[in-house]
């Protein structure tokens, strides 16, 4: 999907997904942290009239929510697209080079032993 | 009292209700969240984990989440197809090909790099197919039970238990419930032995987070040394 190309938007192809895994390769679970990349030249600006209007409003959207650290299922919450499509959008914006993917910050499967005492220590101080 | 949140969304349309507590900016629906640093700062990620609120409609899974979290409580939605729903009731019309599932959730940054979520999902089965999903990663479940429909909390139960997946039982205590003694809650839920049982009140954060220590204690005791 290239912005302004006035191809239809990811929301009506089909779409796969298995194990949060985009058909690209990205591992989006619903806690997986994403953020937009800042353009060298401001190409992406949002605001009305600038390059950024041509885009989706949903893509838009997007990279103006991610100027903060988001997790996949705040960026479906907040914007109101639903899990499955919010994926398809974020793995294309990282396969353009617009968002970034940052996983979990841990390996695939449970959570290892080390980290679970790490989740208990910061429990007991709520 | 749970909302209708983490149902099917054609019953209704929630908005979360204030509530009292003392993390700032929560119970404001809208409200400018408060900003935790690693937020802003997009060189690097803190680890995220999670931890999934399973029960039957109504049993205080969105009252739970918004107990300890540190924003109002989100909803996201999944689509599911028909094909999805082989057991329970259809609610979706004849010529609804999907319907909306959504599932609330909530924060708490541990510390400034481990963030955990809380996914509140619906109980029935024909919603195992979010779970397969959703648990991937996971620390485990809650598993939270209403005295008054001990029924609506099989199906749960019956998934994390054939999965091997840590979870525990937290009791849901509503006013005028009766009160069972936790040997006769786990004899009445078939719960084995080692899995532990809690009684609680999801709108009592301290009783929340004891929950959150059981469940987490629990895998400690089951993660490979």
């Amino acid at each position: 999907m290239t912005a302004g190309s006035g191809r239809q938007p990811g929301r009506v192809r089909p779409y796969s997904l298995t194990g949060g895994r985009t058909r690209s390769g990205h591992v989006l679970l619903v806690e997986t942290f994403v953020a937009s990349l800042e353009p060298p030249d401001g190409r992406f600006d949002p605001a009305p009239g600038g390059p950024g209007a041509r885009m989706l409003p949903e893509i838009r959207a997007i990279i103006e929510l991610c100027r903060r650290m988001r997790s996949v299922a705040e960026v479906s919450a907040m914007l109101k697209i639903p899990l499955g499509v919010v994926r398809v959008l974020l793995s294309d914006l990282a396969d353009q080079g617009k968002i970034r993917v940052y996983g979990t910050g841990r390996g695939p499967g449970q959570p290892d032993r080390a980290l679970l005492e790490r989740v208990l220590s910061g429990l007991r101080r709520l | 009292m749970d909302s209708a949140g983490s149902d099917t969304i054609p019953t209704t349309t929630v908005v979360p209700p204030p509530r009292v507590s003392g993390i700032p900016g929560a119970g404001i629906p809208g409200a400018e969240e408060v900003l935790q640093s690693w937020q802003t700062d997009r060189s690097r990620a803190p680890i995220a984990i999670k931890v999934v609120i399973a029960g039957g409609f109504g049993v205080g899974k969105t009252t739970f989440v918004g107990a300890v979290s540190e924003i109002t409580p989100l909803q996201t939605e999944a689509l599911m197809t028909r094909a999805s729903e082989d057991i329970d009731d259809l609610t979706a019309t004849p010529d609804k090909l999907t319907t909306t599932v959504a599932m609330d959730f909530g924060r708490i940054t541990l510390e400034n790099d481990l963030v955990l979520y809380l996914f509140g999902t619906p109980g029935q089965h024909r919603f195992w197919f979010m779970w397969d999903d959703l648990m991937r990663g996971a620390i485990g479940a809650v598993v939270m039970a209403d005295t008054r429909r001990l029924e609506d909390s099989f199906p749960a139960l019956d998934y994390f238990e054939s999965l091997g997946l840590p979870y525990v039982v937290a009791v849901n205590h509503f006013e005028g419930a009766p009160l069972y003694r936790p040997e006769d809650m786990r004899n009445a839920l078939s719960v084995a032995d080692g899995v532990p049982v809690v009684h609680m009140d999801a709108r009592r954060r301290i009783t929340v987070v004891d929950a959150l220590l059981a469940l987490v204690r629990h895998a400690v005791d089951l993660a490979p040394e």
